[in-house]
């Protein structure tokens, strides 16, 4: 029960990271790609109505968390304290200069509201990065099940190196879907960018294998084990060809459909190479809280069991619903040929 | 206590109060709105329901009522949700023995709340702000009611919780954590209805107040003058409607409540300090906790045992009969902020019962004093609202689960969370609400400035998604 709930919990997360992360990437290349005000607000009217739907996945995640491993949340939270805080923090600043942006007519105040959105944009994908950079690199849990990581300690070469990562992913994701609108310079400039970006991401990724097996071997031994885990970094190296070529031949929604799909191998690549382990302790100490020590009692379990599908279909409804209405006539229909359908309503 | 677990309660205590200000008037404002919708879209004159019969044009300033209400709600509503997702982490971060301890049973009803309320709520709140020009009226009007429904839900979910940590029901001990034993029992706990019902109909109650409020400032300013008489009916009427559901039933039922399960809070909340057969009910006083009695009194003697039993001579068990250590923390708090709320509500409620009067005779939109005092009443509801709540988690005090887990062994242990770490997180909190309120405030009175008909369309950030469409 508790592995089932840990795969929930991964596609949550999943899921969170490739919606909200096209539109953190978008934040984060705002001040680059968008250099004047018209470009400006169409980059946030892109993501204005659909941005606060993908920050709830953040909070459902959470929500899961802590239902189904309480344990693991209580350590998780408390011990990356000053990171939490920060996202927290930053999640305001962002929330309200995208929401206020358009309220008062003012170039000072739209400038401000535009680096704030940005910054604090590229600061979330970071710190999102570091923090799952430091998950996998273990943290001291202590016999009592907590530990106590001060700011300068979660910003370790690892957590960094994961944290500029993230960035760059979430950027080229950014990119990709801003590449998938019509015409324009924000379009045309996001267009020279995602390849670019992408090819970061590519390099990045092989580098970091190196360093994740120096600070966790399980992360490598874990999937070569279990070959069928192989399956998930397999699908991030063909997303990423996807990306490539698709984005060489100007085929932009295949493009982003293989940058969210890149997303989705990494993830899933991180999440075998954990398991057993939500939280794991730093390599070699005893004390990693495994998914099955972390769970909450099996009622709570096979209960949530109950109305979670029924919740993550409706939502499903929902999100297909208002994609289909925000996007239907926004995205573009390749120059060559019409085999990016928009999705039609 | 020590310090960092005060400073954690600091902390929780000024998020907590913060962010409620915005779902108090969301979830109030969701009803009116979803209201405003319905009779527009459902109206026609030749309805046999005499609230639905409008004329075409009618039915055009229901709309735009509600399309003035959208704007002041989508403002309130993005600053409700950033203010509101410190919350969730702070059980983890401020709060993670009480997490580890209780999350087995509280994380179910708080992960029902993102799954089912949240995701409602936002996408749906896109839809609506996105605009009549961009979807059908029939999807714009069936938007507003899934934004009511989304955050009247959200209300029952987080109502659950704080119900179980107020009664604890339908749990296992596993060692040293709780585990649930069945959700049903946790969604039937005798304490939910009625807090629930009392704590929507004090949303409700701002609601209707603030748009009385608004009609009144723009009578009394003598500007959209339609737009005006339709906040102030609609308001009224629904201020008294809620004004005396949050009295009875929902009042003295919750009230019974806590005279049931919680005989310490109740003794705090009432100043009663020796137990009696037959207590009295007290309107003025100030409790003196050194000397065990209540000071400069003025009460109905036997009032509060009939109140909450229907019998004069029920006993009510006072504080002297309750070891000190059962005892919420500061039983003054508690007392006061329980008279401010009770005081309040009764104000309120003569308010609206004159409003209404002089409506009904057809004098309400010219008289007025009477408009003065519907513009300044919409603070007091707000201040009843927390003062309620706050009667609430410091007569639970000082449980955090109530008979379970004191609140002094729920906090993050001092080795993660040292109280200087808590303290300056804290300042912090209070550094960027103190700016967000004052932005907020300030949008609002733009959009009221604005007024009603030279309003862009809500929002455009949300708005104008794919203008190319």
């Amino acid at each position: 029960m508790a592995t089932a709930w840990f795969c929930f919990l991964a596609v949550m997360v999943t899921v969170y990271v490739v919606l909200d992360g096209f539109d953190l990437g978008v934040g984060a290349l705002h001040l680059v790609l968008a250099r004047n005000d018209e470009e400006r607000v169409e980059a946030t009217e892109a993501i204005g109505p659909v941005w606060n739907g993908n920050e709830v996945w953040l909070l459902a995640s959470g929500g899961v968390l802590f239902m189904a491993f309480p344990a693991a949340y209580a350590a998780a939270f408390s011990g990356l304290y000053f990171g939490l805080i920060l996202v927290l923090w930053l999640l305001v600043g962002r929330g309200l200069a995208l929401e206020l942006r358009h309220q008062i007519d003012n170039p000072l105040w739209r400038s401000a509201c535009d680096a704030v959105f940005s910054l604090s944009s590229a600061a979330l994908a970071l710190v999102f990065g570091v923090a799952l950079g430091n998950v996998v690199r273990g943290v001291p849990l202590g016999p009592d099940g907590y530990f106590h990581l001060g700011l300068f300690e979660v910003l370790n070469w690892y957590g960094l190196l994961i944290g500029v990562f993230g960035l760059v992913v979430l950027c080229a994701h950014g990119a990709g879907f801003l590449a998938l609108r019509r015409d324009g310079e924000l379009v045309a400039r996001a267009r020279t960018w995602a390849p670019r970006l992408t090819w970061v991401a590519a390099a990045l990724f092989v580098a970091l294998i190196g360093p994740t097996a120096a600070v966790r071997e399980s992360m490598l031994t874990n999937l070569t084990d279990h070959p069928w885990r192989l399956v998930f970094p397999l699908l991030a190296v063909a997303a990423l060809v996807v990306t490539i070529t698709a984005q060489r031949r100007g085929r932009w929604g295949r493009a982003f459909a293989g940058s969210a799909l890149f997303i989705v191998g990494l993830l899933t690549t991180m999440a075998a190479g954990l398991y057993p382990f939500v939280l794991p302790a730093h390599e070699h100490r005893p004390f990693g809280l495994t998914a099955s020590a972390a769970a909450a009692g099996d009622d709570a379990l096979t209960t949530a069991l109950v109305w979670w599908p029924l919740g993550m279909a409706l939502a499903a409804v929902y999100f297909v619903f208002a994609y289909r209405m925000f996007f239907r006539t926004a995205t573009v229909r390749s120059t060559s040929a019409a085999i990016d359908q928009p999705p039609s309503a | 206590m020590s310090d960092h677990v005060l400073v954690d309660r600091l902390q929780f205590t000024l998020t907590v109060t913060f962010h409620y200000l915005f779902p108090i008037l969301t979830m109030g404002l969701a009803l009116f709105i979803a209201y405003l919708k319905t009779v527009s879209y459902l109206g026609s004159e030749d309805r046999r329901l005499a609230l639905l019969r409008k004329t075409p044009d009618e039915r055009e300033r229901y709309d735009s009522a509600a399309r003035f209400w959208a704007k002041i709600f989508a403002v309130n509503f993005a600053v409700g949700v950033v203010t509101g997702i410190p919350l969730e982490f702070q059980f983890g971060t401020n709060w993670a023995a009480f997490s580890k301890f209780a999350g087995g049973v509280i994380g179910q009803t708080l992960a029902m709340e993102g799954v089912f309320a949240f995701f409602a709520e936002s996408v749906f709140l896109g839809i609506f702000l996105a605009g009549r020009d961009r979807v059908s009226p029939r999807v714009h009007w069936i938007s507003s009611l899934f934004i009511f429904a989304g955050s009247w839900l959200s209300g029952l979910f987080i109502l659950a919780t704080n119900a179980w940590m107020q009664h604890p029901v339908a749990y296992d001990r596993a060692g040293d954590r709780l585990q649930l034993d069945s959700l049903w029992g946790m969604l039937t706990n005798p304490w939910l209805p009625w807090q629930y019902a009392h704590n929507m109909s004090g949303a409700a109650i701002t609601g209707a107040f603030v748009l009385a409020a608004m009609g009144a400032f723009f009578l009394l300013s003598d500007r959209h003058h339609e737009f005006a008489r339709i906040c102030v009916r609609v308001g009224v009427v629904g201020a008294l409607i809620f004004s005396a559901l949050q009295i009875f039933p929902t009042g003295d039922r919750q009230a019974h409540n806590v005279f049931q399960h919680q005989p310490a809070t109740f003794a705090a909340m009432e100043g009663i300090f020796p137990t009696e057969e037959g207590a009295p009910l007290v309107i003025i006083g100030n409790p003196n906790t050194e000397q065990r009695k209540l000071e400069s009194t003025v009460a109905l003697p036997d009032f509060l045992s009939f109140l909450t039993s229907r019998n004069w001579t029920e006993r009510v068990q006072g504080l002297n009969d309750i070891p000190t250590d059962r005892w919420p923390d500061s039983v003054p708090l508690v007392y006061y902020a329980y008279h401010i709320m009770v005081g309040l509500g009764t104000i309120l409620l003569a308010i609206a019962a004159l409003a209404v009067f002089l409506l009904w005779r057809g004098r309400l939109y010219t008289t007025r004093p009477m408009l003065w005092a519907l513009m300044l009443a919409f603070p007091f509801t707000y201040i009843a609202n927390i003062a309620g709540w706050a009667t609430a988690e410091t007569g639970r005090q000082p449980w955090l689960v109530y008979g379970l887990q004191r609140t002094a062994e729920g906090a993050s242990p001092a080795s993660s969370v040292p109280a200087g770490t808590g303290i300056f997180t804290l300042l912090g909190f209070a550094g960027l609400y103190l700016f967000v309120g004052i932005l907020y405030l300030m949008l609002l009175v733009r959009i009221v400035a604005r007024g009603p008909e030279d309003l862009e369309p809500p929002t455009t950030s949300t708005a104008v998604a794919a203008e190319a469409a």
